[in-house]
C-alpha cells in the first residue's frame, strides 16, 4: 500500500454519464491486481473529509485508469479534473480477485460500471471465457471492445432492450447455464451490486461451484482502520463482521452472510 | 545577535508518558497500528491511541455506520472491537516493534467492566498508558451515560484509577454544559490527564427515503466542523485543572494543532483527518516545529496555554 500523487494523463467521456481517469503512478500501477482498489482524494471538493474507492479498470506500464460514473457529490466534483493536475492516491488495496482456478471456464457478470475491475481481470486470466454484462440501457453497458480484444465472448442484456436481450443480465447468463455448457467445470467472478452479487451467489451454490464477487460497500478509511465497511462473514462456521476494505472487497460466495 | 537554536525541544510528558513530540493520533481513527503502518512511521508519532478495547470481543451496530457532512463526517461504529485478551497477543507484538508510546482506549458497560477491562493491561510489556472511553455517543449500554453525569463519571473513574498503575486518561464529551466540573472530577479523582473532545451527537436524514442514514440512527459527529467546539472547550478545560490536556477535534493542518496548544492544550490527537490524509499527523509534527523556532519558543512547553488577552 502506498500513498502517491498521481498526475493525471487523460480523462474523458465515455458517454451515458461515465468518464474514464488515466493516472501516472507508477508505485501503485506495478504492484496493483485484478479486484483491487484506489481511494482517491477528490481535488477541491469542498468540506470534504473522505476520499472516495475506485475499482481499477487497467494498470500497467506506469499508468493506471478507473472508470466511473457521476453518481454523488464527489463523482460529480471528478468531472473538474483535467489532464496534467494531480491527484492524492492511496493503493493499490484490497485483496483482489482469486486467480488460482486454472481447470475451470472463467464466467464473468456485471452489472453497469462493475465491469471495469473485471475487464482487468480479463487480461490477467490464464484461460478466457465468458463474460455477461447487463445494465438499465444500451448506454449501460460498457467496455464489450475491451473483452472482444481479449478474444473473451460477450452476452449483453439490458433492461429496456436497447442492446442485447431485454431483461436482466442473469437471463442470458441462466439461459447459457442451463444449455449445460458450464458442464466441464466454471468459476464466477462478478462485480455489481448487491442484488447482482446475491443472485450470482445462488447460482454458485446451484451449480457448485466457487463464485468471487466484488462487493461494494460505504467505506471509510479504506486501510482497515475505521471499521465502516464490514460485512458479515462465515468463516470456520463462525460469523464475524470482516472490513470490506481489508478482507475484501472480493469475497467467495460460500462466505458472504446476506442480510 | 545569538546563535539561533535550530532545533526546538519538542518533547511532552502526560504524567509517566514521555513522548518525543506533542502529536498523537486519535482513538478509533488509526485502528490499532499496523493499517497505516505502510503509510505513516510509527515511530515518528508523539503516541499511538488505539481504537476502544472492552473486556470481551464485541461486534458494534449494524452498517451503515458512517456518512460524510460538509466538514466531518458522522459515524456510529459502535465500538466494534476483538476484546483485550486477542487485542494484546495479536497487535501488541506488532507494537513493541516501534518506538512510540501505546495508549489503549477501554471502555466497559459497567462500572465493574470498565475496571475489570483496565486491569487486562497491567503489565503488559509496550503498554504506556490508558484512555478512559466515557463520552462514545454510539452504544446504549454505556459510553456517554458515564461521561455526562458527574456522579457516575466520578464512581467509574475512581474504580478504574484502583485497579491500574498505569497513566490514566479520561476523554470527555462536548456533550455537557459546564466542561471544567467534568475535568475537575477527573482529576480529584487520581487521573494523570484528561482528553478531550470525544465527537458531538449527531444525526443525518436521507430525504429520499426519509429514513436515518445511520443504522444505529444517531453517530457522532467529527472532523473541522467541531474545531472551534473543541478549542473552547479545552481552553476552559485546562485552566480548571492542574494535570495535562490532549486536545482533539479537527486537526487537518499545523495551525489548528498549534490553536489547542495556545488554548491550554500539553498534547493533540489527529482524528478523521487520518482518513483524508495519512500523513496529517507527521506534517502537523512538522508544522508545530516551525511555528516554535519561527516564534523564539525553545520548547513545545513554552508555547502551552499562552493565550494573549
Amino acid at each position: 500500500m502506498k500513498h502517491q500523487q498521481a498526475l493525471v494523463l487523460e480523462h474523458k467521456g465515455a458517454g451515458g454519464g461515465y468518464r474514464i481517469l488515466t493516472l501516472e503512478v507508477p508505485g501503485i500501477a506495478a504492484k496493483a491486481r485484478p479486484g483491487q482498489f484506489v481511494h482517491m482524494r477528490i481535488p477541491n471538493l469542498d468540506g470534504a473529509v473522505l476520499r472516495r474507492p475506485f475499482s481499477i479498470y487497467r494498470a500497467g506500464g506506469g499508468k493506471l485508469t478507473i472508470l466511473y460514473k457521476s453518481v454523488g457529490r464527489g463523482t460529480h466534483a471528478m468531472k473538474a479534473i483535467e489532464k496534467n493536475d494531480k491527484v492524492s492516491l492511496l493503493g493499490p488495496l484490497g485483496n483482489g480477485f482469486s486467480l488460482r482456478h486454472t481447470k475451470e471456464v472463467p464466467v464473468l457478470v456485471a452489472g453497469g460500471y462493475g465491469v471495469a475491475p473485471l475487464v482487468f481481470l480479463a487480461s490477467r486470466l490464464r484461460r478466457k471465457g465468458l463474460v455477461f454484462i447487463g445494465g438499465a440501457t444500451a448506454r449501460d453497458i460498457l467496455c464489450v471492445a475491451d473483452f472482444k480484444a481479449l478474444g473473451w465472448e460477450v452476452r449483453i442484456a439490458t433492461e429496456d432492450g436497447s442492446m442485447g436481450i431485454k431483461g436482466l443480465v442473469t437471463k442470458p447468463l441462466d439461459e447459457w447455464l442451463a444449455s449445460g455448457c458450464g458442464a466441464e467445470g466454471i468459476v464466477f467472478y462478478a462485480c455489481g451490486p448487491d442484488g447482482l452479487m446475491k443472485a450470482v451467489a445462488e447460482r454458485a451454490q446451484h451449480y457448485v461451484c466457487k463464485a468471487w464477487l466484488s462487493l461494494d460497500k460505504h467505506m471509510g478509511c479504506g486501510v482497515g482502520a475505521c471499521l465502516a465497511c464490514v460485512q458479515k462473514i462465515k468463516r470456520g462456521g463462525v460469523v464475524s463482521l470482516v472490513r470490506v476494505c481489508r478482507e475484501g472487497p472480493v469475497f467467495e460466495a460460500a462466505e458472504i452472510e446476506w442480510n | 545577535m545569538a546563535k539561533q537554536n535550530s532545533k526546538p525541544d519538542m518533547s511532552v510528558r502526560i504524567g509517566k508518558i514521555r513522548m518525543k513530540n506533542p502529536v498523537m493520533v486519535a482513538s478509533g481513527t488509526f485502528g490499532y497500528g499496523p493499517e497505516y503502518a505502510d503509510l505513516v512511521d510509527l515511530s515518528s508519532l508523539g503516541a499511538i491511541v488505539v481504537k476502544g478495547i472492552s473486556l470481551k470481543p464485541w461486534q458494534g451496530n449494524p452498517t451503515p455506520r458512517m456518512v460524510e457532512v460538509p466538514g466531518g463526517l458522522v459515524n456510529a461504529i459502535g465500538l466494534q472491537n476483538p476484546g483485550a485478551g486477542k487485542f494484546i497477543s495479536e497487535y501488541m507484538p506488532f507494537l513493541r516493534k516501534y518506538d512510540v508510546p501505546v495508549i489503549v482506549n477501554i471502555w466497559g458497560r459497567t462500572v465493574e467492566e470498565y475496571a475489570e477491562v483496565a486491569t487486562q493491561f497491567e503489565g503488559v510489556k509496550g503498554i504506556s498508558g490508558l484512555e478512559l472511553n466515557i463520552s462514545c455517543p454510539n452504544i446504549k449500554e454505556g459510553g456517554i451515560a458515564f461521561g455526562t453525569d458527574p456522579k457516575v463519571m466520578r464512581r467509574v473513574v475512581s474504580a478504574v484509577r484502583r485497579r491500574t498503575s498505569l497513566p490514566l486518561i479520561p476523554k470527555l464529551s462536548p456533550n455537557v454544559s459546564n466542561i471544567t466540573l467534568f475535568a475537575r472530577v477527573a482529576e480529584d479523582c487520581g487521573a494523570d490527564a484528561i482528553s478531550l473532545i470525544n465527537s458531538l451527537p449527531a444525526m443525518v436524514i436521507d430525504v429520499k427515503t426519509r429514513r436515518p442514514v445511520l443504522a444505529n440512527v444517531v453517530g457522532g459527529l467529527t472532523g473541522p466542523a467541531i474545531h472551534p467546539v473543541a478549542i473552547k472547550l479545552v481552553w476552559e478545560a485546562s485552566r480548571a485543572v492542574k494535570i495535562p490536556v490532549i486536545g482533539m477535534g479537527g486537526i487537518t493542518s499545523p495551525n489548528e494543532a498549534l490553536e489547542f496548544i495556545i488554548a491550554g492544550a500539553t498534547a493533540v490527537a489527529v482524528g478523521t483527518a487520518n482518513f483524508t490524509d495519512p500523513s496529517t499527523s507527521l506534517n502537523v509534527i512538522k508544522g508545530i516545529e516551525k511555528y516554535l523556532a519561527a516564534n523564539g519558543f525553545a520548547s513545545a512547553r513554552d508555547l502551552i496555554g499562552k493565550l494573549r488577552s
